[in-house]
């Protein structure tokens, strides 16, 4: 049960945190911006585009990445929810209680935590172990897209479309295989 | 005479066949029922029926080891697809996905009688607005979106719901998909069987079983490799392992000690007498004693415990030595003559020798434990027969011209060295004497606080290693022995189930509270009818649910005709029949209700496991019980189950530390009847005392702590070692003072069969056998060592003079 959760789960939380980082034009230059950032943080908007509903549903909040391994997504609007990523585990947290969830257990999902890391720590080749790259633009303005390549992971997400500019990234779209989609869009956070 | 040859040996075949035939047909049982209580009380039942026949005894945990975690995992998976096409098993689960889709297709077919939020107020307008509002908010949040495709139908996401009731209870720790111990170096998994947890012939071959699709798993994951070769190892543990290995060890500990003893007796016999008749007859009072101690057991209560045989050796070393004071003492004068002279002498003390042993073995007869009980009986009557044997049976067997080798030349020797031992003189001796008792009360009195065991888990055959690794699996895959639970009691299942939702209700303040971590209970799995019917009877009939519907949606990013399977869900379990202990058969989620459920015969029990609330924290069961007492709960009982079986065990102990004691009295009382003398009677205790304080003391320094056990081998080391020191009383005391010779050979063969008998079981592996054997090989001979030196000089000059 938890299995089909985060499969789910685990690459929305991913891809959403890798929000939190910079790019830069060419890949591999993109890739050397991710490798020397250590710290990020920006606050999301989040809409979920699902055939189900008559209007899409609106949350928002605030991204954290710390380098190596720890990305946070923290939900403020409509309810309050964290969702932790450290070390191959994740903490999910909300108003009525706390679940850990160790992510070794999920092979199918392991392909998506792996692409954070080797995302955030630059790692392209690590990347394409997972994933069908696809960078368009120029240093301004670009756009990366990924396939997975893993048919349990092609399940849950079709693709993920990363939007950005210079070290700044804009937008996260991932479209599930049925047409949902969901849509986050960033900007720096504001200096507490 | 003639008259008295005759009848003896007929009456002795009788009996002997008659013991043989009740021997023959005899069950005999080989679980660890002997150390349980023999007349429990209901708490007691219930432990006892747990450990012997409840659905955990049935769990078998498997581990496996080394090799690196991938393939542990391909063992893992291959294992359990193989065992999972065994009938032995109900259940085999290592933690993987994929026999979750059974559970989720149950809790989802059933989530308007499983949930716990179902109420009439849930389907009304407002309520539905709440739920699906709600559903919609968590569909916002990447948690919630597994639930997207369930919407239509569940919109209220009551199998969220479910699998957050079913989630207070902790689950293992995964790696790959497969449940693996918190430092991720086992892969671990159970298995539970169709047979019961006590029926130690079905538990053998399901293990066999899962040892065998182990290494088969092994060999297909890397074809031409055998286990070894890749260092997995498959480590079993649980009851019925445990019970599988504590029969084999005390089957094994009791065939091999009782041969191993007997080939040792007879090879000592056999140098001493020089004669093969001679040693026919003297196993003659062994064979017939053991014969008749285990009929008597049989006979006396109904089926033989295994460790009541294993005890078996105990008598070759006592009831031997009657047949050896026989011969050799009645060797002075030969044939009929020697006999008869033998009866007059000796008898009378090997009689009042034979029934101080009697007074210490009966002492084990009140007993509260089964197996105690049945080795005082066996004991008593094996002695007796074979005392019986040896005077009446014996002389009339003896053959014409029955002739032993000459063991004086032996005797003169031992009386040699005895007299250079007592030329220390008796000051030296009695100061010796002193600074020994000084010395073991001093040692004692150190040790007082640690000098007995008092918990039942060091009679346990299962080595400590053992134990603790059954407790390493456990913790790791959240089955954390039960220690302090909540037992709930009634006629039939749906009576306990709606007791334990009673004390579900009551029990949650105190998880609120914090004073427990948490509870868990059979009605999370099953909730009672009752229930069901309550949350069945408070769906509303479809129009008036569209109705609702309809309003409930206004406002929503949804719109109600979205929802008709929802309506026909609802629809469909108002008419569908409620969901029974049969339904959860083939699901993961039956092992955890079975293992809460115990049904014997006319009895069913729920059992709420507690969690402490913090890790390392203790519970306040007199908290819990209070509670539960306000809460009007009166069919529910808070129990500490270890503490439980600790004091259980620990009043036997005091029990027996009473009888024993008791039996001492009675001892020195027909000592002082037969001795008519206290002088004498102080005499003959003082080796015994003196020898039962050095051993103790001995095993304290060891850092050995007594156990029940020891306290049988010390009254052992005093029936023994009394024949001793009366034959020095006599040798003292008697008119006809002559063949000191004799007596010292006969004592000293005697007490090496003694030693030999118990000192091998020293080395077996069973804790009980050991205990007793440690204590019983040294405890004789220095019983044997006192009694000959704390003797007056009268005998050892005579002897001086003879040399």
């Amino acid at each position: 049960m938890r299995a089909f959760t985060l499969s789910v789960l685990v690459p929305l939380l991913a891809l959403s945190l890798c929000g939190a980082v910079s790019g830069a034009s060419e890949l591999d230059e993109v890739m050397g911006l991710m490798a020397a950032r250590q710290h990020g943080r920006v606050e999301f908007v989040e809409q979920q585009f699902l055939h189900i509903l008559n209007r899409p549903i609106e949350s928002s909040g605030e991204l954290r990445y710390d380098a190596p391994d720890r990305l946070e997504k923290r939900t403020l609007q409509p309810h309050a929810e964290t969702l932790v990523f450290a070390g191959g585990v994740l903490t999910v947290e909300r108003a009525h209680g706390r679940r850990v969830v160790d992510l070794h257990a999920y092979p199918q999902v392991q392909p998506f935590v792996e692409s954070i890391r080797a995302t955030l720590a630059g790692d392209r080749s690590s990347l394409e172990r997972w994933f069908h790259l696809e960078f368009a633009g120029s240093l301004g303005r670009w756009t990366i897209t990924l396939v997975p390549l893993d048919a349990n992971v092609k399940r849950s997400v079709a693709q993920v479309r990363i939007d950005g500019m210079r070290d700044q990234l804009l937008k996260v779209e991932i479209r599930q295989p049925d047409g949902d989609r969901s849509l986050m869009t960033l900007r720096p956070a504001a200096r507490p | 005479m003639t008259v008295r040859r005759a009848w003896a040996p007929l009456l002795w075949l009788g009996c002997v066949a008659f013991a043989a035939i009740v021997v023959a047909r005899a069950h005999y049982i080989t679980d660890l029922s002997a150390f349980l209580p023999a007349n429990p009380t209901p708490t007691q039942q219930l432990l006892v029926d747990q450990l012997r026949d409840g659905p955990a005894s049935r769990l078998i945990l498997f581990a496996i080891e080394g090799g690196d975690a991938a393939a542990r995992t391909r063992a893992s998976a291959l294992m359990v697809n193989r065992l999972r096409k065994d009938t032995q098993f109900s259940m085999v689960n290592n933690g993987a996905a994929d026999d979750q889709q059974s559970d989720r297709e149950f809790l989802f077919k059933h989530r308007y009688l499983l949930s716990e939020s179902i109420t009439a107020e849930r389907f009304s307008a407002a309520g539905l607005h709440a739920a699906i509002e709600d559903t919609i908010d968590n569909l916002a949040s990447p948690a919630g979106l597994l639930f997207k495709s369930l919407l239509p139908r569940d919109p209220t996401g009551e199998l969220l719901n479910i699998i957050d009731q079913l989630s207070r209870t902790p689950s293992p720790k995964t790696q790959e998909g497969v449940w693996v111990s918190d430092d991720g170096t086992r892969c671990l998994g159970l298995a539970q069987t169709t047979a019961s947890g006590s029926d130690s012939d079905a538990q053998r071959r399901a293990s066999d079983a899962m040892r065998a699709a182990f290494a088969a798993a092994v060999g297909a994951a890397a074809p031409g490799a055998s286990a070894a070769a890749n260092g997995l190892q498959l480590k079993l543990t649980g009851p019925g392992i445990f019970a599988v290995a504590a029969r084999a060890k005390i089957e094994t500990a009791a065939v091999r000690l009782s041969i191993a003893s007997g080939i040792l007796v007879v090879a000592l016999l056999l140098v001493v007498y020089r004669s093969l008749p001679a040693l026919g007859l003297g196993l003659m009072p062994v064979a017939s004693g053991a014969l008749v101690g285990i009929a008597a057991v049989a006979l006396g209560f109904g089926a033989v415990h295994g460790v009541t045989l294993g005890f078996g050796v105990t008598l070759i070393g006592e009831s031997v030595d009657y047949s050896i004071y026989f011969f050799i003492q009645s060797s002075r004068q030969h044939g009929d003559a020697g006999a008869h002279s033998w009866q007059q002498l000796w008898w009378p003390t090997i009689r009042l020798g034979m029934l101080t042993s009697v007074c210490g073995f009966a002492s084990l007869l009140p007993s509260g434990f089964p197996g105690l009980k049945q080795l005082g009986l066996y004991s008593v009557s094996g002695l007796i027969a074979a005392a019986l044997v040896t005077r009446y049976v014996l002389p009339t067997l003896l053959p014409a011209g029955f002739v032993i080798r000459d063991v004086t030349p032996m005797g003169d020797g031992i009386a040699r060295v005895l007299v250079r031992l007592r030329g220390m003189g008796s000051a030296a001796v009695a100061t010796l004497a002193a600074v020994l008792v000084a010395l073991s009360i001093a040692t004692l009195y150190q040790h007082r606080e640690s000098l007995w065991n008092r918990e039942l888990a060091a009679l346990s055959p299962i080595s400590t290693a053992e134990q603790n690794f059954d407790a390493r699996v456990r913790a790791d895959l959240g089955a954390a022995d039960v220690r302090d639970l909540v037992i709930v009691s009634g006629p039939d299942l749906e009576s306990v189930l709606r007791s334990a939702e009673h004390t579900a209700r009551a029990l949650q303040p105190l998880v609120d509270a914090g004073v427990i971590g948490g509870f868990e209970s059979p009605a999370d799995y099953l909730p009672s009818l009752a229930t069901q019917e309550a949350r069945r009877s408070s769906l509303p009939g479809a129009p008036e649910l569209r109705a609702n519907l309809q309003r409930a949606t206004m406002g929503l990013p949804i719109r109600s005709d979205r929802l008709l399977p929802f309506l026909e869900d609802i629809e469909a379990t108002r008419h569908a029949p409620l969901v029974t202990a049969r339904d959860l058969t083939g699901t993961s989620l039956n092992a955890g209700f079975q293992a809460l459920i115990l049904h014997q015969s006319e009895r069913w029990n729920a059992l709420l496991p507690l969690r402490a609330s913090a890790v390392g924290g203790e519970i306040d069961l007199s908290r819990v019980a209070t509670t539960l007492e306000a809460g009007n709960v009166h069919e529910a009982l808070a129990l500490d189950l270890k503490q439980q079986s600790d004091a259980l065990y620990a009043g036997y102990l005091g029990q027996a530390i009473r009888y024993s004691l008791a039996g001492l009295v009675a001892l020195t009382a027909l000592l002082l009847i037969a001795l008519r003398s206290l002088r004498r009677v102080a005499r003959v205790l003082s080796p015994l005392a003196l020898a039962v304080l050095t051993v103790a003391a001995g095993l304290a320094v060891c850092n050995v702590q007594l156990t029940i056990l020891h306290l049988v081998g010390l009254l052992l080391i005093v029936a023994v070692g009394s024949n001793y020191a009366l034959f020095f009383d006599r040798q003292e005391n008697s008119a006809d003072a002559g063949g000191e010779a004799l007596t010292l050979a006969s004592l000293l063969i005697a007490n090496c069969s003694t030693v030999i008998g118990f000192g091998l079981l020293s080395f077996s592996r069973v804790p009980v056998l050991v205990a007793l054997g440690t204590t019983v090989a040294p405890g004789t001979f220095l019983a044997l060592l006192f009694a000959a030196i704390l003797s007056p000089r009268r005998g050892s000059s005579a002897a001086a003079a003879h040399a």
